[in-house]
């Protein structure tokens, strides 16, 4: 599913050069759920933006589904986020004068979709993530779990090949974070892939495969025994 | 380019963003609306200064006789100048090419009196070429002509509300009025487009008034319209002539501000159109320059709305809106705000300057305040392309952010 080799990055900070990212092999199966851990500052982030089409590389190659992602312009790299990908922040990004409903139809506004078809699309994934009696409600209307359910059902709304999680639960205490995390392997174990990037142990062992990073490379890749959540 | 569910994502955003709607939408009403009661009274301040000079002939020179000021050519001072038939022909004989007419005239108070009952008129005593000068239109009968200043004849050709008040309804042509002990047989009638005080008069031929002085050959006043074609400097020119030729033929002190006097209309008229020019400049530059205050505000505006929406559209951009799509939503919505508030504003000044008491703004020197449609039309279009223009650099800008950073915005 993803495939990326010897990929590097760098910030200008000033005068002097950042090197985040420094040659990273790396790559993913169809159906994984991967935790991509780090401290602060290991360049965790990073490559998750890249993976996300949010940010480039400097160098190296990025396959997504056997499509080499390289050099597009925006308008191609934004029809590959919405075709192939979802996203997952930490702050939740739900536009706040949109309702919760309005914010999971919104990637599928974007492939042109209907607003009949949209409706009853977000509407299923609303109800997936239990929230379906909180359609019509505001993000400021809902808590932090329920706006992170808002937008982990916003990233699923236009089935994309991979789910891209930056700190989910970052924002969480520690009960809504395990309900977040519950549905996260829910998702996955119907057959999504998955990447979280966190920097908790507790939420690395809930997922199948810990990646470790520390100054832009990778120090650990292993699998695990999976932590799997019952009863929240 | 147009697109229904784009469109109902725009009135979503400006539904819920209430503020940000008005505020952006109060700047172009308010800056059209501004330039439009601006324009329009100065308008009104124009109309009131053309009205004030168009209804003389405007190429006339008068020239009045006064007392002298200074001693000259052994004459005292205080002495009383008067005009007389031969100056007159001197004047034409010198400056034949550039007049058009002469027209000598003097003031006549005499009692009127028809079929027993007396009157209150002006009487002026000229010669035919008054009715160019005066632009009187003749209603019935004939002006006096140049026979009658021959043959001395005693007719009188009469304004419209002169007739009126003697003769109430009664055909005048061919009636006899007293003017004093003589009768003048009534021989026309003439109205005036500029008002009542020239459809108050009587008019006589000069020389017949001459004959009654016990033959004199004294004029009042002449009045001198010229040629056209000699031009604003050729009229100041022949003013100045006429006088230093008069000054010589009395013997009057060259430097001697009195003893002749002349009005040039033409020069008045001139100054006139040039304070009323400078008057249009003054306003065209208002409203430039509170359509440029409108384009200023616009612009502030959508930096700011930009500005405000990194975050929204960094997520739009991270769920797949192409930059394009952004581009295209921020200056739909800024052209729908503009064109509606614009146009609102733009009615609303209309009605604004229609509904002014015209008879208030009168005392403020204001004449049918109102602006063209036209000029509110393209300055309510110019407010609304420039709306645009400013929209589309902060949209473009938003646009080409990395998602990545507009995400990152607070």
């Amino acid at each position: 599913m993803i495939e990326i080799k010897n990929l590097h990055k760098s910030y200008e900070i000033g005068s002097s050069s950042l090197h985040v990212l420094k040659g990273i092999d790396f790559s993913v199966e169809d159906g994984e759920l991967v935790a991509i851990m780090g401290s602060s500052g290991s360049g965790k982030s990073t490559l998750l933006n890249i993976l996300g089409m949010l940010d480039t590389s400097d160098n190296g190659t990025y396959d997504l589904d056997k499509i080499r992602i390289a050099n597009m312009n925006e308008k191609k790299a934004a029809n590959y986020r919405n075709k192939f990908l979802g996203f997952v922040f930490q702050s939740f990004n739900l536009i706040n004068y949109k309702n919760a409903l309005e914010n999971v139809a919104l990637p599928l506004y974007y492939q042109g979709i209907s607003r009949k078809d949209r409706q009853k699309t977000a509407l299923n994934y609303l109800d997936k993530v239990g929230l379906k009696d909180w359609a019509e409600h505001l993000p400021s209307e809902l808590s932090g779990g329920q706006k992170q359910r808002v937008a982990i059902a916003r990233a699923l709304a236009s089935n994309p090949k991979v789910l891209l999680a930056d700190e989910p639960t970052g924002a969480l205490d520690s009960k809504t974070s395990m309900e977040v995390m519950a549905l996260i392997q829910k998702i996955n174990n119907e057959g999504k892939t998955i990447l979280v990037v966190t920097h908790e142990h507790d939420i690395a062992k809930m997922c199948k495969r810990v990646v470790h990073l520390r100054d832009g490379v990778i120090v650990e890749d292993k699998k695990i025994k999976q932590n799997i959540i019952k009863n929240v | 380019m147009f697109n229904v569910e784009r469109w109902k994502e725009i009135f979503q955003s400006i539904q819920k963003n209430k503020l940000r709607t008005a505020l952006s939408g109060f700047t172009v009403s308010l800056g059209i609306l501004i330039f439009i009661i601006l324009f329009g009274l100065g308008e009104g301040l124009k109309n009131s200064y053309s009205d004030l000079f168009l209804n003389e002939a405007n190429n006339v020179i008068f020239i009045y006789p006064g007392k002298t000021t200074k001693p000259y050519g052994g004459f005292k001072t205080n002495r009383q100048i008067e005009l007389k038939n031969e100056d007159v022909d001197a004047i034409m004989d010198e400056f034949q090419e550039s007049i058009e007419y002469l027209n000598p005239s003097l003031f006549v108070s005499e009692p009127i009196k028809y079929k027993l009952e007396s009157y209150q008129f002006d009487i002026n005593a000229v010669a035919p070429s008054n009715q160019q000068i005066e632009k009187h239109v003749l209603m019935k009968g004939r002006y006096i002509n140049q026979k009658d200043i021959i043959e001395k004849n005693k007719v009188t050709t009469i304004g419209r509300l002169v007739a009126r008040d003697i003769f109430k309804g009664e055909d005048p042509l061919g009636k006899f009025i007293n003017l004093g002990s003589r009768a003048f047989k009534v021989v026309g009638v003439f109205q005036d487009t500029s008002g009542d005080t020239e459809e108050n008069k009587l008019i006589i031929p000069y020389t017949t008034r001459q004959q009654i002085l016990k033959g004199t050959d004294i004029i009042g006043t002449l009045a001198i319209t010229f040629d056209q074609n000699i031009g604003g400097s050729g009229a100041v020119k022949l003013s100045n002539n006429v006088k230093s030729l008069l000054k010589k033929r009395k013997s009057i002190d060259p430097s001697d501000p009195s003893g002749i006097r002349v009005r040039n209309v033409a020069d008045e008229i001139d100054r006139s159109l040039q304070f009323a020019n400078a008057l249009q400049i003054i306003i065209t530059f208002v409203g430039i320059g509170t359509l440029i205050a409108g384009i200023i505000g616009i612009s502030n505006i959508m930096v700011f709305i930009v500005k405000e929406r990194t975050k929204e559209l960094g997520i739009r951009k991270a769920l797949g809106a192409e930059p394009n799509e952004i581009i295209k939503m921020i200056l739909s919505e800024s052209i729908f705000i503009t064109t509606l508030s614009g146009f609102f504003g733009m009615i609303l000044g209309i009605v604004v300057l229609n509904s002014l008491d015209s008879g208030a703004l009168q005392d403020y020197f204001i004449t049918r305040a109102g602006v063209d449609f036209g000029i509110a039309f393209f300055a309510t279009i110019i407010l609304i392309v420039f709306g645009v223009v400013a929209g589309y650099v902060p949209a473009k800008r938003a646009a080409s952010i990395k998602p990545i950073v507009a995400l990152r915005d607070e």
